[in-house]
């Protein structure tokens, strides 16, 4: 795309009012018979919403689509319009810091995944320039589901997270206020416009997040336990008794040896793989339905790494809990995710099954990502291949395909569209979507022929 | 926490000894090596030679320092005679110097200006670090604001302006224009209503300088702790933001401002000069300020021994109190 800092909001407006029958019509999309078992539950999603949010793009027929075919499909869509509108848009700053909120309720339609995010643009206003974090996000995912978002530092993953936590906007006011917009939708209700008490009782008891480095983000100077019991107390009128009684539980189930004494232990006083159990068991302390765990395992040590995700996927089955992962470890989200979401530049660039992500991946960047994960079953004079070159600045995006400067087959698709076009998300089989400009037998080709081999 | 405690103090007593040892080597052993003669400090320039000779004599100046010293530290404890030129001087323990040129101890000197001291200092540090405090916090979460603005530029003045400045501003206006507060300064024991009334200005111009500093520390480490990772978890729980900064970053926030203000009282012991002549308090201050105009070493040498122990001790509270805010220190 072309990057005019001008018409930012315009393209989104735009990109939002389209979003329904954008919807409508990635719902038409044949899914995966795999996948069927995701209809029911989106179903059974669907009527909650629909309970008091009867929306006009809402269709019986499509309640039976498989969701997972859906989302990206509509990103796709629904970025196609949003791309009309950039060129039309014009200079339209229709304050994006208020989103969706004036606009009439029949193209919101509700969603019937738990939690559905919408073209979510975040973007933070800063004295260089405004800074595109997230430039036009979707994706669906439904409890007892597993979605993983990759990428490399600065890819908009964990401006993601915080974005669904409403954490961007806390505290924050005037110039320095990050600019959201967009739509997320949990459990049938709308986030981003909703007032900020209300997200504030959310958080923390419907959405929870495990940050990563322990150590940095829990308090210094109170005991873990008061820092459960406090978590468990915003929400719970209960007595200091039986939140500590919780706190116990909570961190006995997580493993920490000798939960009663520990609890009053400070996090100095804690390893660095109990840091973050105890930080999970913060996290987990009110049974949320949506877990976010932003880089969980990235600040310790391998054996751990291993024991905190067979915590969490353990926790998931015992809970039912949809859960984000957020990673730079492809290993991680091979071994938890259902769905994976690769982000490239604040946007997505590929999504898709994790076997399909990993076993077929159709764009270049995701081959690089493959491609610099040290494997065991190597040999080891085989050279790793890192992605060259750095990621780009979310202030100047590059022009075209954002990932053109540092893709080795730029130059395939002819006419040099890719220095010139923004390529949109485009469903290469059912329930796998990639945004590259090559055509598919150009990929396949280079996938089978140049890359999996080297894997 | 008591093995600490006692470690702790084991530290301040050695300190102490090291701190009588530097500043009795100041005041003895270097004019010894200067050729000037230390008796000389100790009497009237136009005494005669025969009174010289006497305060040499009831000093031991001629004897070695050490045992000057030994009888420097016995005095404290079990009091002095100085004899010497036919008299006896007798200053009884604890005894911290004898004036010769005024005749009397310096010990009941110090003990009758340093509450007056104490009283100006803790009135003015309480009204400090409420106001410095509450500007710094509203300066932080406020930034770039018109409050912001405010703040700092009120600090700014405050940090700029000098005492006997804003002291004399509002003496005039509050005190003589619209008599609203006395001009002086009426001792504790006499009337309680007058001494406050009396101190209230003092207490606002050097909570005025000393707010500004706390104000403008305040705002940069509430600042820095926002960022903190722990706030943003704080905040992923779903507490209030009031919670959050009330408990969560001011508790951080009140590390540093605490070891300032340890420093800060214990230094004012030594005597607010300026605001102590401002508002004629009879202080150390003003004690320090006579003594060192009329050189009298003795008292000099009681003051300064004051204020370093009182900054030590300040700076023993404070560190006893990082131990109650900050867990991490206990073991240390």
């Amino acid at each position: 795309m072309t990057d005019d800092p001008t018409d930012k909001s315009g393209r989104r407006d735009t990109g939002r009012k389209n979003a329904g029958k954008a919807d409508a019509e990635g719902g038409a999309a044949p899914g995966k018979p795999a996948k069927a078992d995701k209809t029911a539950k989106a179903a059974k999603a669907a009527k909650a919403g629909e309970a008091d949010k009867p929306a006009k793009a809402e269709t019986p027929a499509k309640a039976e689509t498989p969701a997972k075919a859906e989302t990206p499909s509509k990103t796709a869509k629904g970025d196609k319009t949003a791309k009309a509108g950039l060129t039309k848009g014009g200079d339209a700053r229709g304050g994006p810091a208020e989103p969706a909120k004036g606009e009439d309720g029949g193209e919101r339609s509700a969603p019937r995944a738990f939690l559905e995010v919408r073209d979510l643009h975040v973007h933070f206003p800063t004295q260089d320039g405004l800074v595109k974090s997230v430039d036009g996000l979707s994706f669906k995912l439904e409890k007892g589901k597993t979605l993983g978002i990759v990428g490399e530092s600065g890819s908009g993953k964990s401006v993601t997270s915080l974005g669904i936590m409403g954490l961007h906007t806390v505290g924050q006011y005037g110039r320095q206020r990050p600019q959201l917009s967009g739509e997320i939708w949990l459990d049938g209700e709308e986030l981003l416009g909703a007032p900020a008490d209300k997200v504030r009782k959310l958080r923390g008891r419907t959405i929870s997040m495990i940050f990563q480095d322990p150590l940095s983000a829990l308090h210094p100077f109170f005991t873990v336990g008061h820092q459960i019991v406090e978590a468990y107390r915003v929400h719970h009128e209960v007595d200091k008794r039986t939140a500590r009684k919780r706190a116990v539980e909570l961190l006995d189930r997580v493993g920490i040896p000798e939960p009663a004494k520990r609890v009053d232990s400070f996090p100095h006083e804690f390893s660095g793989g109990m840091r973050q159990r105890a930080m999970i068991a913060m996290a987990l302390v009110n049974n949320p339905e949506l877990l976010i765990a932003d880089e969980p395992t990235t600040a310790l040590d391998v054996t751990v790494q291993a024991q905190i995700l067979d915590l969490i996927r353990d926790l998931q089955k015992e809970f039912g809990s949809a859960v984000v992962i957020i990673t730079h470890d492809l290993g991680v989200v091979a071994e938890l995710s259902d769905d994976i979401l690769v982000m490239y530049g604040g946007r997505c660039v590929e999504y898709g099954a994790a076997d399909k992500v990993f076993y077929e991946p159709q764009h270049p960047y995701t081959w690089g990502l493959l491609g610099s994960m040290p494997r065991i079953d190597r040999d080891r004079t085989d050279r790793l291949v890192p992605v060259k070159g750095s990621p780009p600045s979310l202030i100047n995006v590059p022009q075209g395909c954002a990932f053109n400067p540092r893709c080795p087959y730029a130059d395939v698709p002819e006419g040099g569209i890719t220095r010139t076009e923004r390529p949109e998300l485009r469903e290469v089989e059912p329930g796998h979507f990639s945004a590259c400009h090559m055509a598919q037998e150009d990929r396949e080709r280079i996938w089978n022929d140049e890359i999996a081999p080297r894997l | 926490m008591l093995t600490y405690l006692i470690r702790r103090l084991l530290a301040v007593a050695v300190m102490l000894v090291v701190i009588v040892l530097a500043v009795f080597c100041i005041f003895f052993l270097i004019p010894k090596w200067t050729g000037t003669d230390p008796a000389t400090m100790y009497v009237g320039k136009q005494a005669d030679k025969e009174a010289l000779e006497g305060v040499r004599e009831k000093l031991q100046l001629d004897e070695p320092i050490l045992l000057q010293l030994f009888e420097f530290f016995k005095g404290i404890f079990v009091g002095r005679d100085y004899v010497g030129g036919g008299t006896v001087t007798h200053c009884p323990a604890p005894c911290f110097g004898y004036s010769f040129r005024n005749e009397q101890a310096i010990w009941p000197v110090l003990t009758d200006r340093l509450p007056v001291t104490l009283y100006l200092a803790l009135g003015a540090a309480l009204l400090w670090l409420v106001i410095g405090l509450a500007v710094g916090v509203v300066s932080a979460l406020k930034r770039g604001s018109i409050w912001d603005r405010l703040g700092m530029t009120g600090a700014l003045a405050g940090v700029s302006l000098p005492v006997y400045f804003t002291g004399l501003i509002l003496l005039t206006v509050f005190a003589y224009q619209l008599g609203l507060v006395s001009n002086s300064f009426t001792p504790f024991g006499e009337n309680v209503g007058k001494w406050f009334s009396g101190m209230i200005l003092p207490w606002i111009s050097l909570a005025f300088l000393f707010g500004a500093m706390y104000a403008r520390i305040t705002r940069a480490t509430m600042l820095e702790v926002m960022g903190e990772d722990y706030i943003r978890t704080a905040r992923a729980k779903g507490l209030k933001e009031q919670t959050v900064i009330g408990k969560h970053a001011m508790r951080s926030t009140m590390t540093p401002i605490l070891t300032l203000l340890g420093i800060d009282i214990g230094a004012l012991m030594g005597g607010a000069i300026l605001t102590e002549t401002t508002f004629s308090i009879p202080g150390l201050g003003q004690a320090v300020l006579k003594a060192i105009n009329e050189r009298d070493l003795p008292l000099i040498l009681g003051v300064t021994l004051i204020t370093a122990t009182a900054v030590v001790i300040a700076n023993l509270i404070v560190d006893l109190l990082y131990g109650v805010i900050d867990p991490r220190v206990r073991l240390g």
